[in-house]
């Protein structure tokens, strides 16, 4: 799936955070979401690939999408 | 009244019914029983429990990153605090400090200056980090200021949200006696103060349990 193919409906920056930072703060901004709403996840943490696809599946929300952009990732996740 | 013969025509038929249904049930209840147990396990939250005994700025983390992430990923999570670990539970954290004496595997790193300096290891022998005066408080110093660099939680923080997200923060009454502790040195969302006694029956139940 491309990037600029997601909408969201809302943006965490959890760029220059490391672990475990990116991941709580991604489940913070689902908590204060409706059920099949989008949130874009921005990350410098080189472990958060691995890492938000873990949570994707322990939580149930699902992972649209994951990609690369010059050591950013930037992650599309669904909220269940 | 039946016959010899007939009787163990009867017996006979039992026995084979009784075996088919037999084989009929062990077949079933299988099916039943995997279908059953994966329900179960589906249902259950998972669960963890961790023994935290160590109170220094660097092994301060490894229980609030557990717990945290083990939180977000929607497990019950409980932190028995005994020993130094009690440390973690006070209110003022800023008397957490790491020491590198005697530890050979911690990389001494000036967290400033040009790149070349900042990639030298400093191996300084044991005998004389001893003798420099308040040299503990100089690396715990340039350890907060590399976590902060980093971009690595501070434990307050990590601690924070660890109570945010519900984990269940529990203290050994006994080390609390056998330091000379008061209650209100500690943080007020302890769970209880308690004993091994109320621990262990939470970490026979849990998925994961460690000893930190």
């Amino acid at each position: 799936m491309e990037v600029s193919k997601v909408n969201f409906d809302k943006e965490l920056d959890a760029r220059g955070l490391s672990c475990p930072l990116p991941i709580l703060k991604t489940k913070k901004a689902l908590n204060d979401m409706a059920s099949g709403q989008v949130l874009k996840v921005t990350a410098t943490d080189k472990g958060s690939i691995k890492d938000m696809q873990a949570f994707a599946s322990q939580t149930g929300n699902p992972l649209l999408s994951s990609v690369e952009e010059n050591q950013t990732y930037i992650f599309f996740l669904q909220r269940k | 009244m039946e016959t010899q013969a007939e009787m163990t025509a009867i017996l006979a038929t039992d026995g084979a019914l009784d075996r088919a249904i037999n084989e009929r049930i062990d077949v079933l209840l299988e099916k039943r029983l995997e279908a059953k147990l994966a329900e179960i396990k589906a249902a259950k939250t998972p669960s963890m429990t961790i023994i935290a005994t160590k109170g220094t700025l660097d092994w301060a983390y490894p229980p609030f990153i557990l717990a945290s992430t083990a939180a977000a990923l929607g497990w019950d999570v409980s932190i028995f605090f005994t020993f130094y670990g009690l440390e973690l539970l006070k209110k003022d954290l800023r008397k957490l400090k790491v020491s590198p004496l005697g530890n050979p595997a911690m990389p001494m790193k000036m967290p400033m200056g040009p790149r070349w300096f900042k990639s030298i290891r400093w191996n300084i022998p044991n005998a004389v980090q001893s003798l420099i005066p308040a040299y503990e408080a100089f690396a715990t110093k340039m350890m907060k200021r590399t976590i902060k660099k980093t971009g690595v939680a501070e434990i307050g923080d990590l601690r924070s949200l660890c109570i945010e997200a519900g984990v269940n923060l529990i203290a050994c009454q006994m080390t609390v006696d056998l330091f000379g502790y008061k209650h209100q040195e500690f943080i007020p969302e302890i769970k209880e103060f308690c004993g091994a006694a109320t621990f262990l029956p939470m970490a026979k139940d849990a998925d994961v349990s460690l000893f930190i």
